[in-house]
């Protein structure tokens, strides 16, 4: 904790946190990793060990060849998935959040309150599979994407309420006065200033989207709308895994979120400041 | 330019039909369903008819000599993760908003676990800790401890769980206090400097200034927590037996036999117990919020 | 706003739209003559190599005729996923899954294609028709063979200890003594896949017909139940007495289905209690091994009983939803499959882990020894079908009942009394007279 002096003590404590922080949180993935890399026969040892020949390449090839390039439409699937529905998840939450905040009367109270619960209440399956079938969008990949916008509403219409209490009226008034209306007001004023909040709800909710494995197992079935993490399932069955290509493919499906990880990295933790996360 | 308007005027310009895309979405996807669930409940339903049956399902439901384990669990699980994340993510994030060497990197460490698939870390967290070949027993077994049946003792597997949800779920915690902690002004520090030692800073600025994160927090990962299932689903399917199940599993295995009835009362009963539980802290947690 | 970041936000707004777009524009294709391509659910794993060996020597003879196969997941799961989409009317051309019990849930009256009057019916042999028939319908052609239900045990553990095949239980515990003496497993136990701890209770079901030749009856009628009969109680009695004697390998509760066969085929265990498809499996990992595997059946109370359970094969089916030309085209492939060439192709791609139960069909020459046990009982009348194909009532968390016992969670009476309350409940969802 005493910042730079390099002392014996303080290069053994900055030691010890390295050795614990790898151990923690490197160990696993190492693991996933040497995994991917071996053969069949070996993987099911399921030992911790370097590979004997390193079959990563060829264990990715498999992955990403298997079933025509299954894993091609399946990522393109999620990504079309997480894209349409944490775009629209962050305009109706952030519209929402903007007059209710502002207002913050008996409506708007009542209308987070029922949002709020939607963060509780697990989501029931049957009946929504009927719903989407009298609307005739079972099985299609927007049916899916109003289900996630809905289910995440509730987590990014929190975020994004805080958010505004820390944006001052006065940018408003401004506006107001400048003779904007209220979607320039919106567009121009308040969305800018909720970027910090907008990073937060679009690292978390396009993670959980795209890794989300139960939703589009019910309200997406079919082949040609296969997801990414359904194609974890070609590799586990109730009678034989195959171990080191389930790791490649686990490899493969953690590129995307990895990559929204790294884009955002910066801005995620300045997003959740000035409590922008509260319950 | 003349000031037009008085504060009336003002609020026009906060349009309630900005309330129409989330609210639309929200009632047609999410409370629709919801509600047809109630009255689904009230019957006996096959994937081809439903039945009117009264409170016959919910009869069933609490009737059932093996949901006590599952009640127990769930609160266990709840209680524990919140607890958990809580009490360890705050010193990892006043650690990595120190100026310790490495910072940034430990910062994606921490939050990486959160972007992999649960079902992903189920499975390998599952292998590690293999009675046999996995790596937790072979690190316990080198330094000469006795090997642990991480998962297939029915006493154990439960807490096995809990400390990879932990594990997965930390980064959030950890970015939330790292947040908080940001946030405080540097005066607070400054006053406290000349009394000097690390821990009244700790305990005397910190600790009070990161109670909204705190709050957040414990709330949002005991809803998380009572509501947990991926995870439990991956590594134990609610076993050995059922020495693992928490209710949203009870509720899965009865609608995977087809028990649909049944399991969505499962669902309106976890649904009354987690607001119980909930809102009663969360209005608590507002009534004590303060302003930095 | 920054103009970059109202541009990123257009594009962003422009995706999401297009994305609806893209999918609401694609509807249907309509019907055509000509090529026809069959969608075909079935369990990922051995299935789905089985269902592509099969469709692809069907398209090779007819290449008007393509498959697209979907994959689902196995056990529950699958059940699931198999009954929600016949529900919705959204199930493919063609599916295959269980006959006995798990069929009668589908309600297949109403969602399937009643096929009893095919020709290609003629040749599927009437035990095996009984196992997919509800009223006077029948709706499965039968899909790989008959498997028997019991011990799978390996001949060289039993030639180094001098073991002899046992025909009473107390024999089966005997030469477990000697094999744990021995520093051996007696008897493999893989509850990480839990559906693999119910062959104790449900192999178990000649012992029970042999002791009460009514029970599957009385048992649908709601008069004989687990608890009180010690017949059928007997299965939980032995899971518990394996985990009290200490016959099941150290890591059981976690081990999977593939590390059973592991031990089996390398001699580190003598005994798994399993379904003979297994030989599937092991003669493809360990094909120098799996003549060492021999079959017999569970062993009861007496030697002079003796008899194995058999489960009936499962079965390819199509859904009301499948008309016009597809359906044309799957009774076509349906034919193919019990024609001799489908057993044929079948018998090429696979090792049968039982009989046919097709008219005609010869098993291959070189059959492996398990199988040859498993006929010698059938062909010696000394066979039974398992309890789920006699009757439609099946409690859906039978595993995990035997999972607590055999763990030592759980004793064998209260788990025959909480699995009864489980069965009520399967009878009251299937609206059964009498419950």
């Amino acid at each position: 904790m005493t910042g730079k002096k390099k002392s014996p003590s303080a290069i053994a404590a900055n030691t010890i946190v390295f050795l614990l922080m790898i151990a923690v949180f490197v160990l696993p993935f190492l693991y996933i990793i040497l995994m991917a890399c071996k053969s069949a026969k070996e993987s099911a040892l399921m030992r911790f060990s370097l590979p004997e020949t390193n079959l990563l390449f060829q264990n990715l090839g498999h992955v990403i060849t298997f079933r025509d390039f299954e894993m091609f439409r399946a990522l393109l699937n999620s990504t079309m998935l997480t894209v349409g529905a944490v775009t629209l998840v962050v305009i109706f939450g952030a519209l929402f959040a903007f007059v209710a905040q502002r207002k913050n009367d008996r409506l708007a109270i009542i209308m987070m309150g029922l949002l709020v619960a939607g963060l509780m209440i697990p989501p029931s399956v049957v009946p929504t599979v009927s719903l989407l079938r009298t609307l005739g969008i079972y099985k299609t990949l927007h049916g899916m994407i109003l289900i996630d916008v809905a289910l995440f509403l509730p987590f990014a219409t929190m975020i994004f309420r805080t958010a505004m209490t820390g944006i001052p009226r006065d940018l408003d008034e401004a506006a107001y006065i400048d003779g904007a209306g209220p979607l320039p007001i919106f567009f121009r004023v308040i969305l800018p200033l909720l970027k910090p909040a907008i990073v937060t709800v679009v690292v978390t909710s396009s993670v959980n989207i795209f890794n989300d494995f139960v939703g589009p197992l019910y309200f997406l079935p079919g082949a040609k709308n296969v997801t990414a993490p359904l194609t974890l399932y070609n590799y586990i069955s109730q009678f034989k895994t195959e171990w080191n290509l389930l790791f490649a493919n686990v490899l493969v499906v953690s590129v995307i979120p990895l990559l929204i990880f790294i884009f955002f990295q910066r801005q995620l933790v300045s997003g959740m400041m000035g409590g922008a996360v509260k319950g | 330019m003349k000031k037009r308007g008085s504060k009336t005027a003002l609020t026009m310009s906060y349009p309630n039909w900005f309330y129409l895309p989330a609210v639309i979405t929200f009632a047609i996807f999410f409370i629709w369903p919801t509600l047809s669930a109630f009255y689904y409940s009230l019957t006996r339903w096959t994937i081809f008819n439903a039945t009117f049956i009264g409170i016959e399902n919910y009869v069933q439901f609490l009737s059932d000599p093996m949901l006590s384990i599952g009640l127990k669990n769930t609160f266990i699980y709840g209680i524990l993760t919140s607890g958990l994340k809580t009490i360890l993510a705050l010193p990892l994030a006043v650690l990595l908003t120190s100026g310790i060497r490495f910072k940034g990197f430990y910062r994606s460490l921490v939050f990486f676990p959160v972007l992999v698939s649960t079902i992903a870390v189920g499975i390998t967290f599952s292998i590690l800790m293999q009675p046999n070949q996995g790596l937790f027993n072979v690190i316990l077994a080198s330094v000469g401890l006795p090997r642990v049946d991480w998962l297939g003792n029915p006493k154990l597997a439960l807490f096995s769980v809990i400390f990879v949800d932990v594990w997965k779920g930390i980064g959030i915690a950890t970015v939330i206090f790292m947040a908080g902690i940001l946030a405080i002004p540097q005066d607070y520090f400054d006053a406290v400097k000349l009394e000097g030692g690390f821990y009244i800073k700790f305990r005397h600025v910190i600790i009070p200034l990161v109670r909204n994160s705190t709050f957040t927090v414990i709330l949002l990962s005991f809803i998380g927590g009572l509501r947990t299932f991926d995870l439990i689903w991956a590594m134990t399917g609610g076993g050995p037996g059922f020495a693992s199940d928490v209710l949203t599993s009870i509720i899965y295995k009865q609608y995977q036999a087809g028990f649909y009835g049944l399991s969505t009362a499962g669902n309106v009963i976890l649904f009354f117990m987690v607001t119980l539980l909930v809102f009663p802290l969360r209005s608590f947690f507002n009534s004590k919020e303060i302003e930095v | 706003m920054k103009k970059t970041g109202l541009f990123a936000l257009a594009l962003m707004v422009l995706l999401a739209l297009s994305t609806v777009l893209y999918s609401a524009g694609k509807e249907e294709a309509v019907e055509a003559e000509g090529p026809v391509t069959l969608t075909y659910l079935v369990a990922s794993g051995t299935d789905s190599t089985q269902a592509q060996v099969m469709t692809d020597a069907y398209t090779a003879m007819n290449p008007d005729v393509t498959f697209e196969i979907e994959l689902r997941p196995g056990g529950t799961d699958g059940d699931n996923v198999v009954k929600t989409r016949l529900a919705t009317g959204e199930m493919t051309d063609i599916f295959y899954y269980n006959a006995g019990s798990l069929l009668v849930a589908l309600n297949p009256g109403e969602t399937l294609v009643d096929i009893a009057d095919e020709p290609f019916m003629d040749v599927v042999d009437d035990a095996f028709k009984m196992t997919v028939a509800k009223d006077d319908g029948v709706f499965g052609i039968p899909n790989q063979t008959a498997m028997g239900g019991g011990i799978l045990y390996n001949k060289k553990v039993y030639a180094d200890l001098g073991l002899k095949v046992p025909k009473s239980w107390a024999e089966f515990a005997a030469n477990n003594e000697k094999i744990k003496a021995a520093g051996l497993t007696p008897v493999i136990a893989t509850y990480g896949d839990s559906w693999t701890s119910q062959l104790f209770v449900l192999a178990d079901y000649y012992n029970v017909q042999a002791e009460e030749p009514n029970f599957a009856a009385d048992y649908t009628a709601n008069k004989a139940k687990y608890a009180n009969t010690p017949a059928a109680r007997a299965g939980f009695d032995h899971l518990k007495e394996g985990f009290d004697k200490g016959w099941y390998q150290s890591g059981f509760a976690t081990a999977k289905y593939n590390q059973g066969l592991e031990m089996l085929a390398t001699g580190q265990g003598a005994h798994y209690p399993m379904l003979s498809f297994a030989l599937t499996a092991i003669k493809e990992n360990w094909p120098e091994e799996v003549e060492n595997i021999g079959f017999f059946a569970q062993p009861g109370n007496s030697a002079s009983k003796n008899g194995a359970t058999i489960w009936m094969l499962s079965a390819n089916y199509i859904p009301k939803t499948t008309t016009g030309a597809k359906l044309k085209a799957a009774k076509d492939f349906f034919a193919f499959v019990v024609s001799p060439e489908g057993i044929a192709t079948m018998n090429a791609g696979f090792p049968p882990s039982g009989p046919y139960l097709v008219k005609g069909a010869e098993l291959p020459a070189d059959v492996l020894p398990a199988v040859n046990d498993i006929s010698s009982y059938i062909d010696s009348g000394n066979s039974a079908p398992a309890l789920e194909f006699l009757s439609p009532v099946k409690g859906p968390r039978l595993e995990q009942f035997c999972v607590a016992v055999g763990t030592g969670q759980m004793s064998p009476e209260d788990a025959a009394a909480n699995y009864d309350k489980d069965v009520a409940n399967q009878a009251k969802q299937l609206g059964l007279a009498g419950w």
